[in-house]
């Protein structure tokens, strides 16, 4: 299920914006991948660019390349619709569609799609989703309740659940924690490890402890000054980001000599 | 106002100036009321000096009012209150004002049309009905089947409108469109009226009178409403949900049917019901295009039908021998089309509430 990432000189643009330049990087299959660095440094920018969320937005576009075992995400011919069926995302604020109940929320991807699935399957589906969520024991007697209606990380989690829901063979995660509580933040981060065994993880944190705990490999994203394209200053091992960075940068952000 | 002053407990503030929380002196709770309508009398009573005359009244009553309102509540309550309390009387006032010719409105309708609410007139029709009895039961079916054609063609055509605006308009055409349909949305209804009876006229030649010329009339006054509410509520609609949904891969025009529309669907549908409520009560387009009969005409595609409004304006306008029973029977199709328009209204509420996006727990 879990594939590898090759990013080769990618640029992106807001219209003429050159938002991030020059990312090189090579992300392993079954593994989290955890991206940090200051606000507006094209962090969320670029993960939106992996599964091309980035052209939602009018005028926004890319250069260069996102090889996905083989094949280029940006080549001539590829639907980002099927892109986004293999790459899926999850979003800082949890967005449960809000006319649904959970079950129908863990199901959106595949009844949004009109794929036909015996109601049997579709119950193991959800099933297995929310237990791969971590989130079944929570909600098993009320499938049928309005998602809107849980707490904040329990929606987060039934995000998650959709998300895997139409197994992908990559998870992108937007600052996924970032408006939860640390309870609920260490049930996601338990979780995360739980996936890394299926999933390639792919994850934008501002906080860099839990960067430290979940992540096997770090990119540090910086940019010179405000107007200026992010870059991807550095990109190695967690352990030896937070323990021996190679760049003075990296090191001043970690330990809070930023800016 | 002492900003410097450091927070002291609640307990330890003392009268005067001295602590952050000033106690302050009030006046009694219907003080500024009486003073108020004090100020109303001699208002009234200046009136009467030179020559009673209401509107008089009113202008002298909340001018003073105020003014007493104002100066008693700066004496005693300082000039912050005081100011407060001028504002809310203006406030109030003209909330007043805008509900006088609304009570005035309903009353009038009721008073004057509820001797004639009885059954025949809503299963009598004006068929060879020259004197009193006769009923609206034409025109009431009439304005139902035209109101409904007219928002067959308008509903589509707005809806699809709206969402091309929101969800898929870039760049100029999506501006010209915006543009056109904000000036659709003031066009005279009499200019409506004449553009559908030329279009039926190029097509089926000179004096052709049928229903669904009205209903394409009204359409032209309707799609810009429905554009309009649609378009709103389609914006209110969070980006969260559309991203959320292209993430699973799910394409775009599946995302708008089954996410977007499925999300705001209270909210169309109370601005249809509303935009339909705007167009029920039009009577210059009907007129022109549709005309009256005295009997029942089923059939919007061929001839004359009677509609409520011009059923009303023509029992006013021409009534026979037997001049009161057409003056009641013109209320009370006024108030059979008011009664039409607070049940959608109620409608558009009920839509509301139960297709709102559910949050229990």
């Amino acid at each position: 299920m879990a594939k590898r990432i090759d990013v080769s000189d990618l640029d992106i643009y807001y219209g003429n914006f050159k938002a991030v330049e020059g990312v090189n990087i090579s992300i392993e299959p079954r593994s989290i991948t955890a991206l940090i660095g200051p606000s507006g440094c094209g962090k969320s920018t670029f993960l939106r660019s992996l599964n091309r969320m980035h052209e939602v937005i009018p005028g926004a576009r890319v250069e260069g390349k996102v090889v996905i075992d083989g094949q280029d995400l940006y080549g001539a011919g590829v639907d980002p619709v099927d892109v986004r069926r293999q790459i899926g995302m999850v979003f800082q604020r949890p967005n449960p569609f809000p006319t649904m109940s959970i079950y129908d929320n863990v199901v959106a991807g595949v009844r949004l799609n009109s794929t036909k699935m015996k109601k049997s399957a579709m119950d193991d589906l959800v099933e297995r989703s929310l237990k791969g969520a971590n989130l079944w024991n929570e909600v098993k007697d009320r499938l049928n309740r309005p998602g809107s209606g849980l707490s904040g990380g329990q929606q987060q989690r039934l995000c998650i659940a959709r998300a895997i829901a139409v197994e992908p063979e990559v998870l992108l995660m937007d600052e996924p924690c970032s408006a939860l509580d640390p309870i609920s933040t260490l049930a996601i981060e338990d979780l995360m490890t739980e996936l890394k065994e299926r999933f390639t993880i792919v994850i934008v944190t501002h906080n860099m402890q839990q960067a430290a705990r979940v992540s096997t490999s770090t990119g540090f994203f910086n940019l010179n000054g405000v107007g200026q394209p992010g870059r991807l200053i550095e990109f190695n091992p967690t352990e030896k980001i937070f323990s021996n960075p190679e760049e003075k940068a990296t090191e001043d952000y970690i330990s809070g000599r930023f800016g | 106002m002492s900003t410097q002053t450091p927070l002291a407990p609640v307990g330890a503030t003392s009268l005067g100036n001295s602590g952050p929380v000033r106690e302050q002196r009030r006046l009694p709770r219907f003080a500024p009321l009486g003073l108020f309508l004090a100020g109303v009398a001699v208002g009234a009573l200046l009136s009467a000096l030179t020559g009673f005359s209401v509107a008089l009244t009113v202008i002298y009553g909340v001018v003073l009012g105020s003014l007493f309102v104002y100066l008693v509540s700066r004496a005693v309550e300082g000039r912050r209150k005081a100011a407060d309390r001028l504002v809310t009387s203006l406030v109030t006032t003209a909330f007043a004002i805008a509900m006088v010719p609304l009570v005035s409105l309903v009353y009038t309708v009721l008073d004057n049309g509820l001797p004639r609410l009885d059954g025949a007139f809503f299963t009598n029709s004006m068929y060879r009905v020259v004197g009193e009895g006769g009923g609206a039961y034409h025109a009431i079916l009439g304005t139902v089947i035209i109101t409904a054609l007219a928002t067959i063609i308008s509903v589509p055509i707005g809806l699809l409108t709206a969402i091309y605006l929101t969800e898929y308009g870039t760049g100029r055409l999506k501006k010209a469109i915006t543009f056109f349909v904000d000036v659709m949305t003031g066009i005279p209804s009499i200019v409506a009226g004449l553009f559908s009876y030329a279009l039926f006229t190029l097509i089926f030649g000179v004096s052709v009178r049928m229903g669904v010329m009205g209903a394409v009339a009204l359409s032209v006054l309707m799609i810009p409403v429905v554009v309009r509410s649609c378009e709103e509520v389609l914006k209110l609609v969070p980006n969260e949900l559309r991203e959320a949904a292209y993430a699973l891969g799910v394409p775009k025009w599946r995302t708008v049917v089954k996410v977007v529309l499925r999300t705001a669907i209270a909210g169309l549908g109370t601005g249809i019901t509303l935009s339909v409520a705007r167009v029920i009560g039009e009577t210059a387009p009907l007129l022109i295009t549709v005309g009256l009969i005295t009997g029942t005409n089923l059939n919007p595609f061929d001839g004359r039908m009677a509609t409520l409004p011009v059923f009303a304006y023509y029992q006013l306008t021409q009534p026979g021998t037997a001049t009161q029973a057409f003056l009641d029977r013109a209320w009370t199709a006024a108030l059979v089309l008011i009664i039409l328009v607070m049940a959608l209204n109620v409608v558009a509420r009920l839509i509301t509430r139960f297709f709102a996006p559910k949050t229990g727990r």
